[in-house]
């Protein structure tokens, strides 16, 4: 069955080709595959393709680790404290309508290009969605397992440790692998919209200086970067925990 | 009692809120950090109403809706109907869905330069990068609404002799609507995003241009009134979604 899948990729190739060769396309804008491949093979060859790809995953894992970890710490700390929550409601949702993006000139008024500008606006993007599944994960444990650990005594940190990192952690690993699939999406539009760095400002700059066949190479590399990553991760989840992070229903996430 | 119990946390928060603001303007009016970086609550509110005063950020904020709502539109009607199409057949399904998914964790901005190179830096563009962008999850949600449909609900509509397209709007369309109401909402945030990083790359008016012009110009009022004019727009459109989901989905038993 799986050979399906790919009659349709394989036919689009072979059609753009074929037109690219009949009617000899001299365009700005579009590059037969055998050129693209080319580039391809060029931006691969000549190790530009692995200094574009380390500036954006630096940026995507730096503010995964900060904003999706300040998210998860949140959302044991609210997960514990029903108290907390409730006051803290209104806050979270006027500030979580924010799209990342709208926070990007504040950062950059503030750090100027580089990596701290992306790392920070990914760290905001990655924020919600952690807090908001971790949250969820949270509030799935069962009752009587936190019944248990008040029964035992255990402190704060020994319920947390004990109880309710290891029930609720194949939903937290979840939250933890879409905060990533935010994170390269923002960092790559980040680099898209302003930061002179990185697949995105690569791609942007290759569709500037009239090079269809470079942009759609760098088009290709950013779309098997995404499902790479999403595709590791979501085997790492089936291996370590089974069917058991399946959450119900659809998620809240941000895309870009 | 209970009621009140509700109403007194409801006003907990939103004291917390007012304490965050106030913590802010404290922050901002004792300079704490530098004033060019952080206006106080109360300058980044004038320099909103100044704004839609003289007339410009009413415009931006119209100019940046519409090109929202004008896109995701198009994209929802795009969506609802060819994942309609496509999840309802399983040999559609079989020959896209591959290719779909291997194309789901694209950023959407990415298609931001493909646009630019086929349109150039217009109106047009920014609208058909908002529209392509927030398909994807209205179109995906549709698609895989339509294909989890309950097998004896088609059972029943087989027995009752429905047509095609009575089966696929009275019994598929209804089902697959929680998920297509969801990625509703997940597209309209895609969308303003999308209009606001159109902007940004495209100088074409709008919210997007005015929190980049105003960062470049170190005029942080403007420029947080132009964040918090976006963020409402963000709010605004969740709660409406919200709103509509809940109308639409009355009839589901309560969960």
């Amino acid at each position: 069955m799986r050979w399906k899948g790919l009659v349709l990729p394989a036919g689009a190739v072979v059609l753009a080709e074929a037109c690219a060769r009949i009617f000899g396309i001299q365009s700005d804008s579009l590059a037969a595959p055998s050129q693209i491949l080319v580039a391809a093979w060029g931006l691969l060859r000549d190790g530009s393709l692995f200094a574009m790809l380390g500036q954006t995953l630096l940026s995507a894992l730096g503010g995964l680790l900060i904003g999706g970890g300040a998210g998860l710490l949140l959302a044991l700390v609210l997960g514990l404290s029903p108290v907390l929550t409730r006051l803290l409601r209104l806050p979270i949702e006027a500030l979580r309508p924010i799209p990342s993006i709208a926070i990007l000139p504040v950062f950059l008024m503030v750090f100027g290009f580089g990596y701290r500008l992306e790392i920070a606006n990914v760290s905001f993007a990655c924020f919600w969605p952690s807090l908001i599944i971790g949250q969820a994960a949270i509030s799935g444990i069962e009752p009587r397992l936190l019944e248990v650990s008040r029964v035992l005594g255990l402190g704060f940190w020994g319920r947390i440790t004990k109880i309710v990192i290891p029930a609720a952690l194949p939903r937290l690993f979840v939250a933890f692998r879409l905060a990533a699939s935010v994170a390269l999406i923002v960092a790559v539009t980040v680099e898209i919209a302003l930061n002179p760095q990185g697949m995105g400002y690569e791609l942007m700059s290759a569709q500037s200086s009239l090079r269809p066949e470079v942009m759609f190479a760098i088009l290709l590399y950013i779309g098997v970067t995404g499902w790479s990553v999403n595709a590791a991760l979501l085997l790492a989840q089936r291996r370590l925990f089974g069917r058991a992070g399946a959450l119900p229903g659809a998620v809240p996430g941000e895309a870009a | 009692m209970k009621r009140l119990r509700e109403f007194g946390w409801r006003a907990a928060s939103v004291a917390v809120g007012l304490g965050f603001l106030g913590l802010w303007q404290f922050v901002a009016w004792r300079r704490f950090v530098n004033p060019v970086f952080l206006p106080g609550p109360i300058e980044t509110w004038n320099a909103m109403l100044d704004g839609f005063r003289t007339g410009m950020l009413g415009e931006r904020t119209l100019a940046t809706v519409q090109r929202m709502l004008y896109g995701w539109v198009v994209a929802s009607l795009v969506g609802i109907g060819l994942g309609a199409a496509i999840g309802s057949s399983r040999r559609a399904r079989d020959y896209l869905a591959p290719t779909l998914e291997f194309l789901r964790p694209l950023p959407s901005s990415a298609i931001v330069p493909v646009g630019i190179a086929f349109f150039g830096l217009s109106n047009a563009m920014v609208i058909g990068v908002v529209a392509f962008g927030s398909l994807w999850p209205t179109l995906l949600a549709t698609i895989h609404g339509f294909a989890a449909v309950e097998r004896r609900l088609i059972e029943v509509a087989r027995m009752l002799r429905l047509s095609r397209g009575a089966v696929m709007v009275q019994i598929a369309f209804p089902s697959a609507l929680p998920d297509i109401l969801a990625a509703m909402r997940l597209g309209l945030i895609t969308a303003l995003i999308l209009s606001v990083v159109g902007e940004i790359l495209a100088f074409q008016g709008g919210l997007g241009s005015q929190i980049l012009e105003a960062s470049r110009a170190y005029r942080s009022p403007e420029l947080f009134a132009g964040v918090l004019v976006l963020g409402m727009i963000g709010l605004a459109s969740n709660l409406a979604l919200s709103a509509l989901e809940t109308r639409l989905l009355r009839w589901r038993a309560p969960r």
